[in-house]
């Protein structure tokens, strides 16, 4: 008998959320702050939705509900993929090393 | 682009976004990390435009649509103060649970271009994943938009609270889950719709009574679900790169409710039912009125103290960052240093409000990030320790939560400052803490309290410093 790709799927999900699990644990907890808003930044990967909405069509030429939705939909993550990730790199580069004493 | 091959290209986008978390388990390799995230999202939109059929028109709307986008978030990310993180993510999680809704509507009425049947005749798996990723989708954002807007001070940080309110979400997520179901047998507009609106209600109906000192919690729980609406959205699509994604978010969302939740001693459910603790009305009631002798000094004595010590540790909390100390507060470290005082800073899991937001904020203010230690790998030091100077924190510090099994903060780890030769408590007034509890520390004999604003007695002491 086949296997329904959706169990596929599941099985990923699954596995993910235990590595989700893992490497979380291992973040330095002074560096929550960034981990949210990284976070925050690659959940907006469903910007890859939003482009199939922005391109969907059946006659490839009038603009349908759905494309409009579709370009929100980009707008909206593309604020969080540019936020996200440059406010994450903002806040990464103030993390500093004591420095050295020069006489050393 | 064959689907096998976007297939893969999608998984590698998965594990770039696993090593980017991984990256941040040390500030030396976190940098990487977000380089490593940046090209997983450009190779997800890269795989995306090249796997479906581009139309010229469509092409030029959402070049435009990417552009303002990028704009906007760039600016907002250059200008945004450390300060207004909180609210920031949050604002940002409420763009990532609209885009779920969006994504899901505009997948239900062309189910055809997703590769989902066609429109309200949709495969039965993917109308349930539709369902449940429109509805967490929907309430990510109304519960975020609430949680921004309490953060921002647009509305009052107090619990909003009703009679019913509990069953009244009780019956909307009844309905929810039944509506998913329904969805199986009648695909109508109306019933997606009814579903759609019903999340929206729900999700601020659960975040209007929580106070927001709760709000660490609350962020995390959102940033939680905006990954759970992302993996509901990628099952519908059956796309790899969003479930990796959204089981990621969704687990490191819910980690740091957990460990905001024990940093406070409350339990998830306790924090979500709500209706607890608010800056003034729970203070209100608890305070006593008897008098106690308190010992208050000023910034000389402060001073000298501190000047004639070997060891120092700073303390600091959410009013040190209101008053915008944490300049005033790495300038008078500074100064100490130079007299040969060993100075570190301790910081408890709840201090700002978000995850790891006082460590942000001292980092912005040029602190070495490895003088800057976790409550466990600190708390020992206190008792060797001659200063602890306590800046715009309270709760955190009071030993009852220790002693005293009746106090509301009873079991919440504490930072022992009470260990401390000396302690010296920046404070505007002798009011308690947000949980309404008095301090006893600030009656003891080793205890100075300096009445004033934390900038400014920083600033008058860093003058009493040379």
């Amino acid at each position: 008998m086949e296997i329904d790709p959706f169990i596929f799927r599941l099985s990923i999900f699954i596995l993910s959320i235990f590595i989700g699990y893992f490497v979380v644990w291992s973040v330095t907890p002074s560096l929550h702050t960034p981990l949210m808003s990284v976070t925050n930044a690659i959940s907006s990967v469903i910007i890859v939705g939003a482009i199939i909405a922005s391109f969907s069509s059946l006659d490839g030429s009038n603009i349908s509900f759905s494309n409009m939705l579709g370009f929100v939909a980009v707008t909206l993550a593309a604020i969080n993929i540019f936020g996200g990730f440059l406010v994450t790199q903002r806040m990464l580069q103030m993390y500093k090393k004591k420095e050295k004493k020069k006489n050393k | 682009m064959s689907a096998n091959l976007s297939s893969i290209l999608f998984l590698i986008t998965g594990v770039l976004f696993i090593l980017a978390l991984r990256g941040l388990s040390s500030p030396e390799t976190s940098r990487m990390g977000n380089f490593f995230g940046i090209t997983g999202m450009i190779l997800a939109i890269v795989v995306s435009i090249l796997s479906v059929d581009i139309f010229f028109n469509n092409l030029i709307y959402f070049i435009v649509a990417l552009s303002i986008g990028g704009i906007i978030g760039g600016i907002i990310a250059f200008k945004i103060p450390m300060t207004a993180m909180p609210q920031l993510v949050a604002g940002f999680h409420s763009l990532v649970g609209l885009a779920a809704v969006l994504v899901a509507v505009s997948a239900y009425y062309s189910p055809d271009s997703f590769g989902l049947g066609t429109f309200q005749d949709i495969k039965t798996a993917s109308i349930i994943e539709m369902g449940l990723g429109v509805s967490i989708g929907a309430i990510t954002f109304t519960g975020s938009i609430i949680a921004f807007m309490k953060l921002q001070g647009l509305m009052s940080g107090s619990p909003i609270t009703f009679p019913g309110q509990h069953y009244l979400n009780a019956l909307l997520g009844i309905l929810i889950i039944s509506l998913i179901g329904y969805l199986i047998v009648n695909q109508s507009t109306q019933i997606f719709w009814i579903l759609i609106i019903a999340s929206l209600l729900i999700g601020f109906l659960i975040i209007i009574p929580i106070g927001g000192a709760d709000m660490p919690v609350v962020i995390s729980m959102l940033n939680s679900y905006s990954g759970w609406a992302a993996a509901g959205i990628g099952f519908t699509l059956e796309n790899t790169a969003l479930i990796i994604t959204g089981a990621l978010v969704g687990s490191s969302g819910a980690i740091l409710s957990y460990i905001m939740c024990k940093g406070m001693n409350r339990s998830f459910l306790n924090v979500i039912l709500g209706g607890f603790g608010t800056d003034s009305s729970a203070s209100a009631k608890t305070v006593k009125e008897e008098q106690k002798p308190v010992k208050s000094g000023n910034a000389e004595d402060a001073a000298f103290l501190m000047k004639n010590a070997s060891s120092v540790i700073i303390v600091p909390g959410y009013g040190m960052a209101v008053a915008q100390a944490q300049h005033a507060l790495r300038e008078m470290v500074d100064k100490l240093k130079k007299n040969d005082v060993k100075v570190s800073y301790a910081i408890h899991p709840v201090a700002g409000r978000m995850p790891g937001h006082m460590n942000v904020l001292l980092a912005e203010a040029n602190v070495p990030y490895d003088e800057v230690f976790e409550l466990d790998d600190i708390n020992n030091d206190f008792a060797n320790t001659d200063v602890a100077y306590v800046i715009g924190a309270n709760d955190v510090t009071n030993p009852v939560a220790k002693t005293d099994p009746k106090s509301p903060i009873f079991g919440m780890p504490i930072l022992d400052v009470e260990k401390c030769k000396s302690v010296l408590f920046v404070k505007r007034s002798m009011s308690p803490g947000y949980a309404g509890v008095d301090n006893e520390l600030f009656y003891r004999d080793n205890t100075l309290m300096l009445f004033a604003d934390a900038k400014k007695m920083t600033e008058d002491i860093v003058k009493h410093l040379d």
